[in-house]
């Protein structure tokens, strides 16, 4: 008589039975494999490893494979499995000036020195379903002669070393400069430290960069819709490689350990000036791993809001207080504990139902 | 069997380090919410990363581990989390309360009396006690440390005037050694009075908000509220339909669509102890 939750062991392990098969599909269809899952899902891939805060494209591929394209789930795959790995130390600051870039563009200049490069985007496709990719094996592009696909009349230079496009503004002084502050205190690492609150910046674009696309997007958006008014340009959008250094103590120089993919936005916000600064720009950063522009835009409106009290703006938005933006930002915690209800809560309902029952 | 893959329960040992470091703190300051680098574990926040974790920290090779659920030994999600030790700690578990050294608990503390050699891990979904007075973590830090709890005692205040009672019937709020209003994790009310002067160690694990609290052993731990209106635990008309037990927390089971009741022991150890001796008698 007393059934109500017995039988967990027997059934959990039912579960997992079919949830594999699930995965599977019909047996009788070719299985995916990593390489195909990281070539032709690469910007799903590039997601998980940016919100999975691991650069590892084949890794994310294996759990995109294994959550069967759960986004969510594999970028928990990702960070459980990141937890288990030891820290060994910090490679150098990478430089996005010195990237080699796929695309590079700018909303607030027609054109500017090392040109308004395209390279793969969506962003000028009609969005039409192309029915011959849904002929399997004819999906064959052919390939394009001019990879970074430039515009304008700019001449052909390497897309490396170009000079970002805020540094133009810079030259004027129009526009804030970003000067390390004092000693460079070396930046929290979330990773290993709690948030604490008040955050400071670097603390917060780590929160961000990790944190969920679609959350800053709507939080993002939420900012160009009057809550948090900030009259934002896309200064710079870039994508591309770069290569990073860590010095190894025993060698005491740095040494280039690989190449890692990043889309880094700088946008750039009016700003009316206070007793102690002029009227001029400000900026607000974006920065993710692999090809995640939306995030990468998105990242960087809402930093520009979360610098509304060092800006001496009034705070009155979701999107300028901090608390509100950095304690939900995270997938895990928010899919875990919106999700936790799934888990019996029989004791606490009996303690509400008693008092339900006494306050009728 | 052990999985030979993975350290010891799962985490490194310098995070269980930092973890204990955290616990070490937490039992020198009493109800105080420690922060900690919490990591994410292989079960999803919310479903209790946070007991995982200190219990990693505190297993040993010869703990025997029992994990409870709604009081429970074999609801789904305390199933999952002793087969996680299981695998990865290859320690003894148990289901009995008397047998185990370490109790890790969702909701509920169990009826049998916990003695000086257990610890009892608590999974905390939500570790402050005032964030649904105040949602602004700066805030309620300060109010801590000021020990200011006039806005817990307005809320309890304003119960009592509409209601005539204290309203919260589970997570209900204690001041911890005189001097920290802390969350006791959502555990009934009915449980509270449990953890005063208990002699084993009770650690607190919120892996989400990341924060560990404890409370030593035989510390106070005293439920809020006023003179005129004392705190009060639930109580039930009938003793379990099961095994007799008059001093247990109840669940409501429901055995027929026709709106047929019974109540149960929700501590199906304590339960199945009791029916035993009976029989054995």
């Amino acid at each position: 008589m007393y059934v109500a939750v017995k039988g967990g062991e027997a059934a959990i392990d039912q579960s997992l039975r079919l949830v594999a098969e699930a995965r599977r599909g019909d047996p009788e269809q070719p299985e995916l494999s990593l390489l195909q899952i990281r070539q032709q899902l690469r910007l799903l891939v590039d997601r998980v490893m940016a919100e999975g805060s691991l650069c590892d494209p084949d890794l994310a591929a294996l759990a995109l494979k294994q959550a069967a394209g759960d986004a969510t789930e594999a970028i928990f795959l990702l960070r459980a499995f990141r937890a288990t790995l030891p820290r060994l130390g910090y490679t150098l600051p990478v430089d996005t000036a010195s990237m080699r870039l796929q695309r590079r563009i700018s909303a607030i200049f027609k054109d500017l020195p090392g040109g308004q490069v395209l390279g793969p985007t969506y962003d000028y496709t009609q969005r039409l379903l192309d029915f011959t990719l849904a002929e399997a094996e004819l999906g064959t592009v052919p390939i394009c002669e001019n990879r970074g696909a430039q515009m304008g009349t700019v001449p052909e230079v390497p897309p490396m070393g170009t000079v970002p496009s805020l540094e133009l503004l810079d030259q004027e002084g129009l526009i804030e400069r970003q000067i390390p502050l004092r000693d460079d205190p070396a930046p929290g690492d979330l990773t290993r430290e709690p948030l604490r609150f008040p955050a400071e910046r670097a603390v917060r674009l780590q929160n961000l960069a990790r944190g969920d696309e679609g959350f800053l997007l709507a939080m993002g958006y939420s900012t160009q819709r009057g809550y948090a008014h900030s009259h934002p340009f896309a200064g710079e959008i870039r994508y591309g490689a770069l290569e990073v250094e860590f010095v190894p103590e025993e060698l005491g120089f740095p040494v280039v350990i690989g190449e890692i993919e990043l889309t880094e936005c700088q946008m750039v916000n009016q700003f009316a000036g206070s007793k102690s600064e002029p009227p001029q720009f400000t900026r607000g950063y974006g920065l993710a791993f692999g090809h995640c522009e939306r995030k990468a835009m998105a990242m960087a409106l809402v930093d520009r809001a979360l610098r509304a009290e060092e800006l001496g703006e009034r705070v009155e938005s979701p999107a300028q207080m901090q608390e509100f933006v950095l304690s939900h930002s995270d997938c895990l915690e928010a899919s875990g504990f919106v999700q936790h209800l799934k888990l019996p809560h029989y004791v606490d309902f009996q303690a509400e139902l008693e008092l339900v029952r006494k306050m009728r | 069997m052990r999985d030979p893959n993975y350290a010891f329960a799962y985490l490194d040992e310098r995070t269980k380090r930092m973890i204990r470091r955290a616990i070490l703190k937490a039992v020198a300051i009493p109800g105080y919410q420690v922060p900690f680098g919490s990591r994410e574990m292989p079960l999803p926040y919310g479903w209790g990363t946070g007991g995982i974790q200190v219990t990693a920290a505190i297993l040993g090779p010869r703990d025997v581990l029992k994990v409870i659920d709604q009081g429970a030994d074999d609801t789904v999600n305390a199933v999952n989390i002793r087969r996680f030790f299981e695998r990865t700690a290859g320690v003894a578990t148990t289901e009995r309360t008397r047998d185990a050294t370490i109790i890790q608990t969702r909701h509920r503390i169990p009826e049998t009396p916990l003695t000086e050699r257990q610890i009892i891990v608590y999974q905390v979904p939500v570790p402050e006690p005032l964030q649904r007075l105040e949602p602004r973590e700066a805030e309620t830090r300060r109010m801590h440390a000021l020990a200011d709890y006039g806005l817990m005692h307005v809320k309890l205040y304003e119960d009592v005037a509409r209601y005539g009672h204290v309203s919260t019937t589970y997570d209900y709020p204690v001041l911890v050694n005189g001097r920290y209003v802390m969350a006791p994790s959502p555990i009934p009310k009915f449980d509270n009075p449990k953890m005063h002067m208990n002699p084993a160690l009770q650690l607190f694990g919120a892996g989400r908000e990341k924060r560990i609290y404890a409370v030593p052993p035989y510390t106070s731990v005293e439920s809020l509220a006023f003179e005129d209106h004392p705190f009060e635990a639930q109580r039930w008309h009938k003793p379990c339909a099961l095994c007799g037990a008059a001093d247990s927390f109840l669940d409501e089971v429901v055995t027929d669509d026709r709106g047929g009741r019974m109540f149960v022991c929700s501590d199906t150890d304590y339960c199945g102890e009791r029916r035993q001796r009976k029989e054995a008698a």
